[in-house]
């Protein structure tokens, strides 16, 4: 049952250009269904992996599985993968029609088939009726809801999408990350979809992952990725966060800006030195009596459906805090959370040694066996 | 700033205006009337009656337009893989080079070069001999014609074509692969159509000098292949009949006007609906 779920696989999958690795040992697996995004900044690798998906690029080593199959060297128009580019892409030389109708009429359908297909994807992207338009008559918008048919209409079992909405306007994308998001519902089709904005890859993904410099920061749901970020790298990257060095004093108990916070982590070494990782919208204004922390109001702008506020604390750490209504510049004011707000964050820690972390506390009641601390203690040193 | 800006433009148009009067309006329109002026018979359109109606110079056009039709065909068919070829090179500047370099030689001398070349005692020929067969008459055959034609056509041919091509953004073949395409049927279906206006120049720079050659048809071709070119250049030069050399020459530039007027309306169309 599993081997029929999984579509697509990298095993090992690194790539480099001469000196320069683009991808280094990257290992996912796709299931069938899903709403994939690769999320990360420029250069970190992301389109890398849809070109090796495509058949656009061939890797340098590992293995690259399809429906069970290595298909390394398989050519792209071999495979049953399409993918909507970021420029749209589409033939200047034809209508809508015939780019719709380019991939069916390859395959040699007959041409009341493709007719039907046509309508079908032109219906599908709401662009019924444009079938004798010209590519040039179409804003940008329109352009890509036409890419999206045109790679539809080939029935693959994996659509690849490359950035398809970053030239678009924000109300735009906005409309079509929601219809993307039904089209893939519907269809039932594996989408993996590439884009540098977090807030676009958080509303519609089943899975994400995060990558930078070639490698696969963290994976999971948008909601595990946005509460347990695994490093600095991702906390930054998705949300707004207030990220400071602490130190674990216990299981459950951490030290920061001078003072000792409960929360809810644990599984580290005694007095091991962390990351506190605090998200803006998780920070509420009080009194200062009030406060677990007591800083200045240093700056604040208005963002529309809430404040963003800019406070300083006495050791000099700025605090970024989203509050619904304004603050008095200059004055001081508290800052509460609560324990489960905290999230820790260990120097240098994988994901998978983070889940079997989390795993260890979460499961059992007693935070850490004897064995496994035994083990950590010598790291210590060497650390040191 | 904005005025001898415009009167800067003014005198740069009344510039070029006044060439082009001097230099293409009125040599057009003397040769126009040298057409119509017959000796002893004063203005008149027995020149461009005697021309529709004498079977000689009715053969002549169609040799014209059938041998600059197959100069073009065969520059095409060998430009259009090279510059599909050049553009897909690590140093394409290096290498279009050495493709343009032959344009700065003259004609006359790569002529005679290849008179060298196909002669009796020619490079090619000793080379047939040293493989065992007889020698061959190379030069002064139409083969030895077009060949050079074609050569020295090439660059004109290869340069609009790579051009082109470059234009080509290079995502959509690759969308076309995505989308189930071979290389070949991507290439009949994307860059083909898409390199069009590169071609289009190609056939225009090639096919329309093709008409009115004499240099090649007499020293390479052997004055075997009789194009309008070549009357022009006995009416002219031998027979000292001005008039009759000016209505070909007339009837030449027409057929030329016919052929850019056939080849670039597409291609306005064309660029009124990408707009």
């Amino acid at each position: 049952m599993q081997v029929n779920e999984n579509i697509l696989e990298f095993k090992q999958v690194a790539l480099s250009f001469g000196e320069t690795e683009v991808l280094k040992n990257i290992d996912l697996e796709l299931d069938s269904g899903q709403f994939y995004t690769l999320l990360g900044p420029s250069g970190s690798g992301k389109s890398t992996i849809l070109k090796l998906i495509s058949g656009q690029l061939q890797p340098s080593s590992g293995q690259v599985i399809f429906d069970g199959k290595v298909i390394n060297d398989l050519p792209a128009e071999k495979r049953r993968v399409n993918t909507v580019f970021q420029n749209y892409s589409l033939f200047p030389n034809m209508n809508v029609f015939d780019n719709v109708a380019f991939g069916p009429r390859l395959k040699k359908m007959p041409e009341e088939a493709i007719e039907e297909k046509v309508k079908e994807m032109l219906a599908l992207v709401k662009l019924a009726g444009y079938e004798n338009r010209e590519i040039n008559e179409l804003s940008g918008g329109q352009q890509q809801r036409v890419a999206i048919a045109r790679a539809l209409a080939n029935d693959p079992e994996l659509l690849l999408l490359d950035e398809p909405l970053s030239a678009l306007d924000y109300k735009l994308r906005k409309v079509l990350q929601t219809e993307l998001r039904t089209i893939q519902r519907r269809l039932g089709i594996t989408f993996v979809f590439v884009t540098h904005d977090q807030e676009e890859a958080l509303a519609m993904s089943d899975w994400i992952f995060v990558m930078n410099d070639g490698v696969i920061q963290q994976q999971g749901t948008p909601e595990d990725i946005y509460d347990e970020p695994v490093n600095h790298f991702v906390a930054n990257f998705i949300g707004e966060s207030n990220i400071v060095p602490g130190v674990m004093k216990s299981d459950y108990v951490v030290h920061f800006v001078g003072k000792d916070f409960e929360n809810v982590d644990a599984g580290m070494r005694p007095n091991e030195a962390v990351e506190v990782v605090l998200r803006p919208e998780d920070l509420d204004l009080t009194t200062p009596e009030k406060g677990k922390l007591v800083v200045t109001i240093k700056n604040q702008s208005f963002r529309g459906d809430y404040y963003e506020i800019m406070a300083q604390d006495d050791d000099l750490n700025l605090w970024q805090v989203q509050a619904t209504n304004p603050a008095v510049i200059g004055s001081r004011v508290g800052l509460t959370f609560d324990p489960e707000d905290i999230h820790i964050m260990r120097y240098n820690e994988s994901e998978a040694e983070f889940d079997a972390r989390l795993e260890a506390y979460e499961d059992d009641e007693t935070p850490t066996d004897p064995s496994d601390s035994a083990d950590k203690v010598p790291e210590v040193f060497d650390h040191e | 700033m904005n005025s001898t800006k415009k009167r800067f433009t003014e005198a740069y148009l009344g510039v070029y205006g006044l060439w082009l009067l001097a230099f293409v309006v009125a040599p057009l329109l003397l040769l126009l009337i040298q057409s119509l002026n017959v000796p002893g018979q004063g203005l008149s359109l027995a020149n461009y009656r005697d021309f529709f109606t004498s079977g000689p110079y009715l053969a002549m056009t169609v040799n014209s337009i059938w041998y600059a039709f197959l100069i073009t065909v065969i520059t095409l068919g060998i430009s259009y893989p090279l510059a599909l070829c050049l553009t897909k090179l690590k140093h394409r500047q290096f290498w279009l080079l050495l493709v343009i370099l032959p344009t700065w030689i003259n004609l006359l001398l790569k002529t005679y070069a290849f008179i060298g070349l196909l002669g009796k005692d020619g490079l090619l020929n000793q080379s047939i001999e040293a493989m065992g067969f007889g020698s061959q008459q190379l030069l002064f055959t139409n083969g030895a014609f077009l060949l050079v034609a074609a050569y020295i056509e090439l660059p004109f041919m290869v340069l609009p074509i790579y051009n082109a091509l470059l234009d080509i953004d290079p995502l959509l073949p690759a969308a076309s692969r995505d989308l189930g395409a071979s290389s070949f049927q991507t290439l009949k279906k994307i860059i083909w159509p898409l390199s069009m206006p590169g071609v289009k120049t190609g056939v225009q720079t090639v096919f329309i000098p093709s008409l009115s050659l004499f240099m090649i048809t007499r020293l390479i071709g052997g004055n075997k292949v009789i194009t309008l070119g070549t009357a022009i250049e006995e009416h002219f030069l031998v027979t000292q009949n001005w008039s009759f050399g000016s209505t070909i020459g007339v009837v030449l530039i027409i057929a030329m006007a016919l052929t850019m007027a056939l080849t670039t309306d597409r291609k306005k169309k064309k660029r009124r609906q990408r707009k």
